[in-house]
């Protein structure tokens, strides 16, 4: 419910702990709580009765609270109580934000929850992009101006809130300090104190945790609580568990009140993993995998996590590597220490000796390390992170249900005998003691089967549905499900995941940016020996300066020259249970903090004035560069010829009304202003795109290296480009180019997702929209709610639009396709691999011949779009009107003469209204020219795949045409898209082709920035016409 | 896992020789043994294989040899499941097998692997059988085919030797068994018969699993079992049944790029519902734990 809110606020959190952070780090104070208490408590002091909690508080809550605070006073309600107490008791920003939900809910108390619910998941889609907000203006780019004087203070504050923190773990509340402005909240509060219920919480370590709730609290309060205590940031993998009336572990719904789930008035919980990371390597903090760790020995010991008895050896010995630190060979009798420890259900001396014998391999081994190599190993158990539910079948006869990150096995007696993955469940539901999966149909069914088991009791019911539509969500959603979509699971309650996604908890990691928080691990006590003084691994940054495991050093290198040369590119993350690939989505992702930052700062730097040739002209130049040269000559020489009518009127404009002569001059005079100002565009925007290729670069060089398990995703831009020559006369000067850029850039993609950076459709306006992060992870796109797009989808829009556009050009738009667009056609379209936003940009002008590619995201069709569509339909046959083989890798491309004949036969029936005479087609000199970037090999051709998804998209707008094709293949693990891009530049021979091609290898940089370049073909065609 | 390495090293090969009462099988099959089969062929066939084992892909061979009075005792792969270090002696499905465990018992335990048995006739796991030939892993996971030799209990018991990994039963059709429709191909390769039966075990295969395997479909049945070993040089060796036997098929193992294929003939062991793998039993000594 507080999902959105409280990742920004967490994030702006974030970025002021980091401040702060630095600062201590300054003062070399290593961090010791009392440090920093003490300094929070000057503070608190100096500035306590003005400010008090409101400095801290987000902006807006500050607001929202001086216009409701003297309704609140008068409120007694229930809900005004709890929300007072928790701003006073919830330094948390995320009870901040829970409460400024709250205060939304006041105002109209009936629909309290609904409301809530829909706020935060109507905001959830875009919680990415806010994100990045949040963090710019972290750095201080003025987008709030409140946040940006938070911003300002954000080291005081900080020491404030930790401070603050700090008090109030100590003292259970501490609101004393801020009287002055929080009468009103106070006195509840105190009245309030009479209701406090202490929770006793026990911790995977076996310790336990007491502290105070208000009784009215809910789930989340508590919650929160524990992580601060220990210290997590990454708590979305834990939950809160308690023991219902019925001896039955449930999970604490965070949004609820706590009293009314527990029931039985005992407040004790245990803090859990709820779900397991298919990847703990791809965790953010060693304290994090420590819990994780110390989670997953209990259910190692306990027999939850079965194994066999070599794992059950090496998992025990990497524990007391990480407990005891290195083999003693002194140690009098090791056997003796080992068996106090309980390494599993049936531990014996046996197993003992091996756990020992296999402890003195670990020896040097630090105990972070330990505990990563204890997950390496364990998470590739068979039953790790299921969650097995008893049940009987339709038989009656005894299974098990296991839910998971992958989705429901069906266990029995150990055995797997059935296994739903979450893209084939189409709907869970409950009823009664009936648990049922609606699965979709396979490949040789035709109609959906409902599956269903009978559990021991409503309660285990739907404990079993609840369990599943978490999971489902945390793994397999982008975002939260809103309620009231209910696509997924219709029946029983309103239930819904509420806590944040694996995906957005990954980008929330990956924004992390503290040191490695101290902590100790139960045993290293005993014998810190190791632990002492021994580097740990910082997967932070951060850290740098701690002392670090020499060869973790070089895990990290690999990353950092990323992040020092600012890799530009926007990573879309992948969330799916990526249980392979999912390091390099997450290393990405990490970058994807820096990059973002660069790219905005980029952007607010203002342009340089002399125009910089394109950078994709310096690659060319610099590699197998004739290329380019080369074009502008034929254009030279090509310009003079004689040409006649352009095939590509005739197949596609030709069908326009005999208006079509419409006096050259105006055309030409049009042609100009409209190409100079995208000449312009350019010249703005090169910068931007040095830099994004440079990034590209970059990013292929450096994680080529690191090639583990990698998508690559392969983009491929064809641009061609055609002269017309509209004169009275019908002849013309053809000369059509293709380029063909490819780009190759290792992205992290499973299997769909890539988040597209959009950028609007209309060329022009898109040169200088911004890059504009819309995280759309869609992970299942079966599934991708279609609201979500629509809302990134105006998002861009008005990006778009602020965008100033060539003056001339919307004009020119209209009068070209009255004039049956002759002329230059420009492209743009972003498109990428299954990127719910883009598809939709381009639907429905995917090339007849090629539909059958053509995905089901299609059918999510977007209004926005429908006006561009109108330009284009029946033109897109004009890009299809190409099918050449991209052939000659050379830098002399030989020139071929070919009759284009062909294609206006093709099209021969469309032009029946030309209103002059027959339009004679002579020859056409063709060129192809290919660049291949160096890595190509091994990419595409002959390699054996699995065509995952291939979609066509075509799209034009003033004077080019492009069609996307998007191939998808899946070749062992890896899922590879290639883009390819095919370019039509329609001009005549004012046009400076170099230019225009340039601009269109741009844009398509542009469009697909996390992607790489890896082929370019230019296909140059004139025709040379012959004027009878 | 420990034990979790991409399938394919082994170091050691054991076989048991051919007797002299090959083909005559003992019980009710009497009219088994009039299929006509050669026992000078069989027996140069699994010198063939046996040869090819230890030459060309370089196992160490454990020939254990042969027992007249075990007629079916060289279909050795049934009487143990190994993986890793760990050896589960099979109960089979006909009494009269039983006894062909002991030498193999033997062996494996000399080659220290811990050895566990299926439990007593009587008590948990009363009534399982289980035969190798039935026990296909890949690397991943275990899928065991529940046929006419094979029962739940069986797999139960094998789930629970090798709880590190996922055991999926699936169907197998036309009282074949699993190994004779399907085996491993590659690390990541399952080649499977095209069959209707077996697409139907392929089917449940690919629904059962957390992971994707390429498959490699062969026309013939008989093609289908192959034995992959991935050699000390990281060498991919495929023994396979040659054109003569599969005349159809001999072009699929061609789509194994940078194999080293062996064309093994097993036309006499096939006649008797044998196939390349029941001839041998694996075992990676070499194991690692990192």
């Amino acid at each position: 419910m507080t999902t959105e809110v409280g990742s920004e606020t967490e994030v702006k959190e974030k970025a002021e702990e980091s401040a702060a952070e630095t600062d201590q780090s300054e003062k070399a104070s290593e961090e010791a709580p009392e440090v920093t208490a003490a300094e929070g408590e000057e503070k608190e002091k100096d500035g306590k009765e003005g400010k008090g909690i409101a400095r801290y508080l987000p902006t807006w809550l500050k607001k929202q609270k001086s216009q409701t605070s003297p309704t609140k006073e008068e409120l007694t309600t229930r809900e005004s109580d709890s929300k007072d107490a928790q701003e006073e008791d919830g330094p948390v920003p995320e009870v901040n934000g829970h409460a400024e939900e709250e205060n939304e809910a006041v105002k109209s108390d009936q629909v309290k929850e609904k409301e809530a619910e829909s706020h935060s998941t109507a905001s959830a889609d875009t919680e990415p992009a806010k994100e990045e907000k949040v963090e710019e203006s972290a750095e201080k780019s003025p987008e709030e101006t409140a946040v940006t004087e938070e911003g300002e203070g954000a080291e005081e504050e900080k020491k404030e809130q930790e401070g603050e923190g700090e008090a109030q773990g100590e003292e259970g509340g501490g609101e004393e300090g801020h009287t002055s402005i929080f009468q009103s909240p106070l006195r509840l509060v105190r009245k309030n104190k009479m209701k406090q219920a202490v929770c006793l919480v026990t911790l995977l370590d076996g310790t336990d945790f007491t502290c105070e709730v208000e009784k009215r609290a809910k789930g989340q309060f508590l919650f929160f609580k524990v992580c601060e205590h220990l210290n997590l940031m990454e708590k979305d993998y834990f939950g809160l568990a308690y023991i219902d009336s019925h001896e039955q572990k449930c999970w604490l719904d965070p949004t609820k009140e706590i009293k009314r789930q527990i029931r039985s008035n005992n407040w004790q919980f245990a803090f859990n993993v709820k779900f397991y990371p298919p990847d703990p390597s791809l965790l953010t903090e060693d304290i994090t995998r420590y819990l994780l760790c110390l989670q997953l020995r209990e259910d190692v010991a306990s027999g939850r996590l079965p194994c066999s008895f070599v794992t059950h050896a090496l998992l025990g010995s990497y524990t007391l590597q990480a407990e005891a630190g290195d083999y003693e060979p002194d140690q009098p009798r090791p056997l003796d220490n080992v068996g106090q420890l309980t390494f599993a259900p049936n531990q014996n001396k046996e197993m003992e000796e091996k756990i020992l014998e296999l402890h003195k391999s670990h020896r040097g081994m630090t105990p972070a390390l330990a505990d990563i190599q204890f997950l390496e190993n364990a998470k590739k158990l068979s039953m790790y992170g299921v969650d097995l539910h008893h049940a009987k079948d339709s038989e009656g006869v005894d299974i098990m249900l296991g839910v998971c990150a992958n989705g429901l096995l069906v266990y029995k007696d150990r055995l797997r005998i059935n296994r739903f993955a979450w893209p084939k469940i189409l709907k869970i539901s409950y009823k009664r003691n009936n648990f049922y999966i609606k699965i979709r149909p396979g490949e040789t069914e035709q109609f959906e089967s409902t599956v269903g088991f009978k559990l021991q009791n409503h309660r285990s019911a739907k404990r079993l549905w609840k369990v599943c539509v978490e999971n489902h969500s945390f793994f397999r959603l982008n975002a939260p499900e809103p309620p009231a979509k209910a696509r997924f699971l219709t029946l029983g309650s309103k239930f819904r995941y509420s806590g944040r996604t694996q995906a957005q908890t990954r980008v929330a990691s990956s924004l992390i940016d503290r040191p490695e928080p101290c902590f100790e691990r139960t045993a290293s006590k005993r014998s810190s020996r190791s632990l002492d003084g021994a580097p740990r691994i910082s997967i932070t940054e951060a850290t740098s300066e701690n002392g670090r495991d020499p060869h973790l050093d070089l895990l990290s290198d690999s990353k950092s020259p990323n992040r020092v040369h600012g890799d530009n590119i926007y990573v879309r993350h992948s969330n799916l249970m990526l249980e392979d690939h999912d390091k390099t989505t997450d290393e990405v992702l990490k970058h994807q903090a820096s990059i973002s930052q660069l790219k905005r700062s980029f952007m607010e730097a203002p342009p340089p004035s002399p125009p910089q040739p394109n950078q994709w002209e310096k690659r060319l130049t610099s590699s197998p560069a004739p290329t380019i040269r080369i074009q502008q000559q034929q254009q030279v020489s090509l310009e003079e010829e004689i040409a006649s009518v352009l095939l590509s009127r005739h197949s596609g404009y030709c069908s326009a009304p005999p208006a079509c002569c419409t006096p050259e001059p105006t055309l030409d005079a049009d042609l100009t202003p409209g190409s100079t100002s995208t000449l312009a565009a350019t010249e703005e925007s090169a910068p931007q795109l040095e830099d994004v290729s440079a990034a590209e670069n970059l990013i292929s060089e450096t994680k080529e290296p690191a090639k583990t398990a990698e998508v690559e995703i392969e983009e491929t831009v064809v641009v061609q480009e055609v002269s017309i020559a509209p004169k009275p006369g019908l002849v013309s000067v053809t000369s059509p180019q293709e380029v063909a850029v490819e780009k190759e850039v290792v992205v992290t993609v499973e299997t769909k997702e890539a988040k597209q950076e959009s950028v609007s459709s209309e060329s022009e306006s898109e040169e200088e929209a911004e890059y504009h992060p819309n995280v759309s992870v869609s992970i299942c796109h079966t599934q991708i709610p279609e609201e979500e797009e629509e809302e990134e989808e105006e998002k861009e829009e008005e990006k778009g639009v602020s965008v100033p556009d060539g003056p001339s050009l919307p004009a020119e738009v209209e009068e070209e396709e009255i004039e049956k667009k002759k002329n230059v056609e420009e492209e743009v379209e972003a498109k990428s691999n299954n990127d719910p936003i883009t598809t939709q940009a381009t639907n429905g002008h995917t090339l007849p011949e090629e539909s059958g590619l053509a995905p089901e995201e299609e059918e999510e069709e977007e209004e926005e779009e429908e006006e561009e569509e109108l330009k284009m339909n029946g033109e897109a046959s004009v890009v299809e009107a190409e099918p050449r083989p991209l052939v000659i890798c050379c830098s002399e491309p030989p020139v071929v003469k070919t009759e284009m004949v062909t294609i206006s036969d093709t099209f021969a029936a469309q032009k029946t209204e030309i209103a002059t005479k027959e339009v004679p087609i002579v020859h056409t000199e063709t060129k192809t020219i290919t660049y291949e970037a160096a890595q190509l090999d091994g990419n595409g051709d002959g390699e054996p795949g699995v065509l995952m998804t291939a979609q066509t998209i075509t799209s034009e707008s003033l004077c080019t045409t492009t069609t996307t094709h998007i191939t998808k293949t899946l070749k062992g693990g890896l899922s590879e898209t290639r883009i390819e891009k095919r370019i039509v530049i329609t001009g005549d021979c004012d046009i400076d082709h170099d230019q225009a091609l340039a601009q269109a290898i741009k844009e398509a940089k542009e469009q697909h920035p996390d992607m790489s370049v890896t082929r370019v073909v230019v296909h140059k065609e004139t025709e040379l016409a012959e004027e009878d | 896992m420990a034990n979790m390495c991409p399938y394919g090293r082994f170091t050691h090969a054991v076989v048991r020789g051919i007797p002299e009462t090959f083909g005559k099988a003992v019980g009710d099959s009497r009219k088994n043994g009039e299929t006509s089969v050669e026992l000078a062929k069989a027996q140069r066939q699994f010198g063939c294989l046996t040869g090819a084992l230890r030459q060309k892909v370089g196992l160490q061979l454990i020939e254990i040899p042969p027992d007249p009075e075990l007629p079916e005792s060289w279909r050795i792969e049934d009487v143990a499941v190994i993986q890793g270090d760990t050896a589960l002696i099979t109960r089979p499905f006909k009494q009269q097998r039983r006894s062909e465990a002991e030498a193999v018992r033997k062996v494996v335990s000399e080659l220290n692997l811990t050895v566990v048995e299926m439990g007593a006739e009587e008590g948990d796991s009363g009534g399982a059988t289980l035969e190798g030939s039935d026990v296909l892993f890949t690397g991943r996971e275990f899928f065991v085919g529940i046929s006419s030799h094979t029962n739940h209990r069986g797999a139960e018991v094998l789930a629970d030797t090798f709880r590190d990994f996922a055991v999926s039963t699936v169907p197998v059709c036309g009282g074949a068994r699993l190994r004779n429709i399907c085996s491993m191909g590659g690390p990541n390769t399952i080649i499977i018969s095209n069959s209707d039966g077996a697409k139907k075990t392929l089917r449940m295969m690919e629904q059962l699993t957390d992971h994707h395997y390429e498959v490699l479909t062969v026309p013939e049945d008989s093609a289908a079992n192959c034995i992959y070993i991935k050699g000390p040089s990281k060498h991919d060796f495929l023994l396979h049944r040659p054109a003569e036997e599969c005349p159809d098929s001999a072009s699929a193992f061609q789509k194994l790029q940078d194999y080293t294929l062996l064309p093994t003939a097993c036309s006499e062991a096939s006649k008797l519902g044998a196939s390349l793998s029941s001839l041998c039993l694996l075992v990676n000594r070499k194991h690692t734990y990192f």
